[in-house]
């Protein structure tokens, strides 16, 4: 398929623009990555995902796909050719889509509450950030079965959902000086971490932590000008 | 033994959707009502992260999360599609599921909940919303075309918790007028045999959500 033929919208420090990439290097499909500007919205972004205006959106062809995990198994679906994403079998199948959820819906939930808040909050959402990481070890025993990956010998799912939160974690281990992914606590996810990020389907989109922390700094300061999120 | 076992409560719409699509599969199954005051220890230890209903076990295997659960339903039985088999199909379907959960349920909701300027602005928020999706209905019986599809599924508390709420709480969301479509497809999916015969009572609901809405009213200052 022609290079033009697929485009991700997205932009380089986001952990769920991360995905769709990971997902078509998977599958050895090239692509187009569109940068969005850091504060702005592209007419492209908005005439793609008019329902949320946000990143990632993968446009293949003329069709617009967005929501990063839908956006996943869209590409798993489609190129069929290409190492399988998913596992064939249909229970495999919800147990990484539900630590997928879980990782999305509330692990992360805890993380970004961790970045803003302050004393017996932050201890709050560092309790559960840690806690979560003890449930996703466990899961990561069973899903593997002594395998390199939670999707078996090769990346699946589970592991481009909960990697592509990788960059943030050690950003959030830099700035709160804390060890989330621990030897003692957490030791198949420690190894985990190593060989997703060196993956060759991850490399070249996962962002050096420095450039990460620099970034998430900026944010910090944008987060701190601009008015309080309504609900 | 049976294979199949449903835990659920009366009146959980999420359940309902599993109830709906093994209906429409035509599954058999056990059900084993819950009471979420005194949860069983047999739910806790097949849903331990979350500890709610529904849980689908089949052949002692638990599935959580009702949009998760219709999937592996799908994909299991084949009879009865509930997601098309286009790749663009399908990943618009689960969008909008997804959308429905995470923004349209919420913001109505919050409608129900919320008074005064609250609720004028929970109001704006979720007709916005509720504009998406009526839309996604433009030249269609059900989101799924002719037939009830996965989207359908993921609405149905549209169809029958809806007015419940606009009853309790004095607001209309979806008129006629402004939803002529979705309020048509309320007509076609509440009236569809294997939809109508699983609805909760509807005088249980009313009694059930007024008690809530008075928790949830009192705790607010009228603004």
């Amino acid at each position: 398929m022609a290079k033009n033929d697929v485009k991700v919208l997205g932009a380089w420090p986001s952990p769920y623009v991360m995905r769709p990439r990971i997902a078509l290097n998977i599958k050895s499909v090239n692509y187009e990555f569109l940068e969005e500007t850091f504060g702005s919205k592209s007419e492209l972004l908005l005439q793609s995902n008019p329902v949320h205006k946000k990143i990632p959106v993968l446009i293949h062809g003329d069709k617009p796909i967005c929501e990063s995990m839908i956006i996943v198994e869209y590409i798993d679906e489609v190129w069929t050719s290409g190492p399988s994403i998913l596992p064939s079998d249909p229970y495999d199948r919800a147990i990484q889509r539900f630590w997928a959820a879980y990782v999305d819906e509330k692990w992360f939930a805890a993380m970004r509450g961790l970045r803003s808040a302050q004393g017996e909050e932050r201890k709050a959402f560092l309790d559960q950030v840690t806690e979560g990481l003890a449930l996703l070890e466990e899961a990561f025993g069973k899903c593997s079965k002594g395998k390199a990956f939670f999707g078996g010998d090769r990346i699946g799912l589970l592991d481009i959902a909960f990697g592509s939160f990788l960059g943030w974690l050690k950003v959030t281990e830099k700035v709160n000086g804390v060890k989330l992914l621990d030897e003692a606590k957490t030791p198949g996810l420690v190894k985990w971490a190593e060989r997703f990020c060196a993956d060759a389907a991850v490399k070249n989109v996962m962002p050096e932590t420095e450039k990460l922390l620099e970034f998430s700094k900026v944010l910090a300061a944008k987060m701190k000008g601009a008015p309080p999120p309504k609900n | 033994m049976a294979e199949l076992k449903l835990f659920r409560t009366w009146s959980s719409r999420f359940a309902l959707r599993v109830v709906w699509a093994l209906n429409l599969k035509g599954i058999q199954y056990d059900t084993i009502f819950e009471d979420l005051s005194n949860k069983s220890s047999l739910l806790l230890q097949y849903n331990p992260i979350y500890k709610k209903v529904p849980v689908l076990v089949h052949n002692g295997k638990p599935l959580v999360e009702s949009l998760l659960i219709l999937e592996y339903i799908d994909e299991t039985w084949k009879q009865t599609p509930l997601l098309p088999e286009d790749p663009s199909e399908r990943a618009t379907a689960r969008f909008w599921a997804k959308f429905g959960d995470d923004k349209v349920l919420l913001s109505v909701w919050n409608v129900f909940i919320k008074q005064g300027k609250d609720q004028e602005e929970a109001i704006v928020t979720a007709q916005e919303n509720l504009g998406f999706v009526e839309r996604q209905l433009t030249g269609k019986k059900f989101f799924n075309g002719e037939t009830i599809g996965f989207v359908d599924l993921a609405f149905g508390w549209l169809a029958n918790l809806l007015s419940v709420w606009e009853e309790i709480c004095g607001v209309t969301l979806i008129d006629h007028e402004k939803f002529p479509m979705l309020s048509e497809w309320i007509q076609n999916f509440a009236g569809a045999p294997i939809i109508k015969e699983s609805w909760p009572p509807r005088d249980k609901l009313i009694t059930k959500y007024q008690a809530l809405h008075e928790v949830y009213t009192s705790k607010e200052a009228p603004k």
